[in-house]
C-alpha cells in the first residue's frame, strides 16, 4: 500500500518561482490605473457641477411664492412660476394619457401575439428609429398634426409631441417586462381554461407591472425636461392657460425664454425652474429604480 | 417496422374510454413528429406514457388539451375523441377543452400571485359561483397541501418549495374540476420525497379523475400506472426522427411480458 517513491527526485530541479518584475511595466500599469480613475471622476464632474450650480442658484429664490404667483413682467421683482408648473403637469398628463396605453398595447401585440413575425420585427425596427428621432422633429410632427389642424398652439399639441418621444421608451421596457414572464406561466393559465385575453390581462400584465411602471416613470423623466418639442407646440404663455387648447407655459420653455433675457429677476426664475425639473427627475428616477427591483422572476 | 398493438383487454368488455386516439399524426412545420398513433385511455385509471427522449410522448399528451395549438406551425391529423367527440372538430373551443382536460406541467409554474389566488383564478375565469374559500380549501386538501399552507394563503405561490409548487399546480388543476388530468413529467424536477408525495396523491386522485402521465422514470410508471404506452423513435429517410407507439397494454404486461422486443429492451434498461 505504500508508494515506493514519493519523495521528489533529485534529478529534476523545480522551476524557479522568482521572476524579476520589470519596473517600467509596473509603472505603466499604475499610470493606466490612475488614468481610468481620473476619467471616471471627470465623467461625474459635470453632474456635480450642474447640481451645485442649480441648487445654489435655484434655492436662493425658492419659496411658496414660486408655486402661487405668476412670472412678473420685465423690471418687476418677485413673482413665481405657477403657470409653468401647472402647464408642465398638464402637458405631462396629456402625454402620459396618450403614450402609456399606446406603448403598452404595442408591447403586448409585439411580445404576445406577433412575436417573431415580420410585422413584429418591422414594428420593433420602427420603434428603434422613433427613439432616435430628434425631439424637434417630434415637435414638428405635433405642429403639423395638431397645431395646424386646430389653428392654435396648445397643451394638447405639446402632449402629442412628448408622447411621440415617450412611446418608444414605454414600449421597449414593457416588451422586456412581458418577455421576462416565463412561457410556462402563460401555458399554466391557458391550461386552466383561460382565454388569451384573460391570460394577458390577469396573469402576464400584473406580473410584469414593475417593468411597466419603470418604463412609464423613465419616459416621464425624459419628457419633463424636454424643450425643443414644446417650442412650437405648447409655445408659451405669460399667464395661466385657461384650457388645454391654449398656448401653455412649461418649465423647460420658461427656462429657454428667461435664461436669455437680460432681466435679473427672470434669470433667477429660470434657475428655480431648472431646480424644480431636477428635483422632479430625481424623484421619478428613484421611484423607477425602486419599482424595477421588485421583479418576481 | 413493428405495428402498434392494440390493447388486449378481453376480461373487461365494458371498459369505458375517456380519450380515443385514431390515426394521429402530428407535424411541426413540415416535420412529422409522431405518426400513426392509436390509443384508448380508460376512465378513472392512470395511463403512463414512457419512452426515450424525442419519441413524441409529450407531443401526444399535448394533443389531448390542444396545447399544441399554441406552437406556430403545429398541425394535427387524425382524430382525438373525448367522450366520443372529436377535440379537433371545427366547433370545439380549445379554451373549453382545456378546462375539462387539465394539465400539470414538467416545471412547476404557479402564477405569480398568492397561493389563494393561484387556486381561485381558474375557478373565477370559468364562472365559478360558490364559496371560493371552501373551494380553495377543498382543492388544497385534494392536493395534500392544505396543512402546509393553510396559515399563509396570502403569500406568493412562488415562495413555496419546488414540491409544494407542483402540488399547488395540481390543486389549481383540480379546482376547475376537469375530467382528465394530464401530467407532463410532473416529478422530473422534484426530489424523491416530493415525488413520492405526488405519486401518493395520484393514487387518490384517480378515484375521481382519469390521469395520463408522461414520465422518463420507469419505476414511476410501474409504481403508479394501470396502463402503459411505450413510444419509440425511428430515423426517417430524410434524416429526421419520428415517434411512434410501439406497444400499449396493462402496466404489468408491459413490464413483465411485453410482446415487442423493443419494449422488453427498454423496460429492462438495455437502451433509452
Amino acid at each position: 500500500m505504500t508508494t515506493p517513491d514519493n519523495t521528489p527526485t533529485s534529478g529534476t530541479t523545480p522551476g524557479t518561482m522568482s521572476y524579476t518584475v520589470a519596473p517600467q511595466r509596473k509603472l505603466f500599469g499604475n499610470i493606466m490605473t490612475g488614468l481610468v480613475i481620473a476619467c471616471a471622476l471627470l465623467a461625474a464632474l459635470p453632474l456635480v457641477s450642474i447640481l451645485i450650480t442649480v441648487i445654489t442658484n435655484g434655492l436662493s429664490r425658492f419659496g411658496p411664492a414660486i408655486f402661487t404667483e405668476l412670472p412678473p413682467p420685465p423690471l418687476v421683482d418677485g413673482g413665481g412660476l405657477r403657470n409653468a408648473i401647472v402647464g408642465t403637469l398638464t402637458v405631462m398628463v396629456i402625454s402620459a394619457a396618450i403614450s402609456v396605453p399606446f406603448g403598452i398595447m404595442a408591447a403586448i401585440y409585439v411580445s404576445e401575439f406577433a412575436r417573431d413575425t415580420k410585422l413584429a420585427n418591422a414594428v420593433r425596427f420602427g420603434i428603434n428609429v422613433l427613439s432616435g428621432v430628434p425631439s424637434i422633429i417630434a415637435g414638428l410632427f405635433a405642429y403639423g398634426v395638431v397645431v395646424l389642424a386646430t389653428g392654435t398652439f396648445s397643451a394638447v399639441a405639446g402632449g402629442v409631441a412628448l408622447a411621440v418621444l415617450m412611446i418608444p421608451i414605454i414600449e421597449r421596457t414593457a416588451e422586456e417586462g412581458l418577455k421576462s414572464i416565463p412561457l410556462e406561466v402563460r401555458q399554466g393559465a391557458l391550461g386552466v381554461g383561460a382565454t388569451n385575453f384573460q391570460t394577458i390581462s390577469q396573469i402576464v400584465l400584473p406580473a410584469s407591472l414593475p417593468f411597466l411602471a419603470t418604463g412609464v416613470t423613465l419616459a416621464l423623466a425624459r419628457a419633463s425636461g424636454e424643450t425643443a418639442a414644446l417650442l412650437f407646440t405648447a409655445l408659451f404663455n405669460q399667464f395661466d392657460a385657461r384650457s388645454v387648447w391654449q398656448p401653455t407655459a412649461t418649465l423647460s420653455v420658461l427656462i429657454y425664454n428667461f435664461a436669455i433675457s437680460p432681466y435679473k429677476n427672470q434669470q433667477e426664475l429660470a434657475w428655480v425652474a431648472a431646480f424644480l425639473i431636477m428635483v422632479f427627475i430625481l424623484i421619478v428616477s428613484i421611484i423607477a429604480r425602486r419599482l424595477g427591483r421588485r421583479t418576481q422572476f | 417496422m413493428t405495428s402498434p398493438r392494440m390493447q388486449s383487454n378481453s376480461s373487461a368488455v365494458d371498459t369505458d374510454y375517456v380519450l380515443e386516439v385514431e390515426k394521429l399524426n402530428v407535424y411541426y412545420g413540415s416535420n412529422l413528429a409522431v405518426r400513426d398513433t392509436y390509443l384508448k385511455i380508460p376512465r378513472n385509471q392512470i395511463t403512463a406514457f414512457i419512452g426515450p427522449s424525442g419519441c413524441g410522448k409529450s407531443t401526444v399528451i399535448r394533443c389531448f388539451n390542444r396545447l399544441n395549438d399554441l406552437i406556430p406551425g403545429a398541425r394535427v391529423e387524425g382524430r382525438v375523441l373525448f367522450d366520443g367527440r372529436d377535440l379537433y372538430a371545427k366547433d370545439v373551443d380549445p379554451v373549453e377543452v382545456r378546462r375539462r382536460i387539465g394539465m400539470v406541467f414538467q416545471k412547476a409554474n404557479p402564477f405569480p400571485k398568492s397561493i389563494y389566488e393561484n387556486i381561485a383564478f381558474g375557478a373565477r375565469i370559468n364562472g365559478f359561483k360558490g364559496d371560493m374559500d371552501e373551494l380553495v380549501e377543498r382543492s388544497l386538501r385534494g392536493a395534500a397541501l392544505w396543512d402546509e399552507v393553510k396559515d399563509k394563503l396570502k403569500e406568493s405561490g412562488l415562495s413555496l418549495s419546488g414540491g409544494q409548487q407542483q402540488r399547488l399546480c395540481i390543486a389549481r388543476t383540480i379546482a376547475i374540476e376537469p375530467e382528465v388530468i394530464l401530467m407532463d413529467e410532473p416529478c422530473s424536477a422534484l426530489d424523491p420525497i416530493s415525488t413520492l408525495r405526488v405519486e401518493d396523491l395520484m393514487h387518490e386522485l384517480k378515484q375521481r379523475y382519469t390521469i395520463v402521465i408522461v414520465t422518463h422514470n420507469m419505476q414511476q410508471a410501474s409504481r403508479v400506472s394501470d396502463m402503459t404506452a411505450f413510444f419509440n423513435a425511428e430515423a426517417t429517410p430524410t434524416g429526421g426522427r419520428v415517434g411512434y407507439l410501439v406497444e400499449f397494454d396493462k402496466t404489468q404486461v408491459i413490464f413483465n411480458s411485453p410482446s415487442q422486443t423493443a419494449t422488453q429492451d427498454y423496460v429492462s434498461g438495455r437502451f433509452g
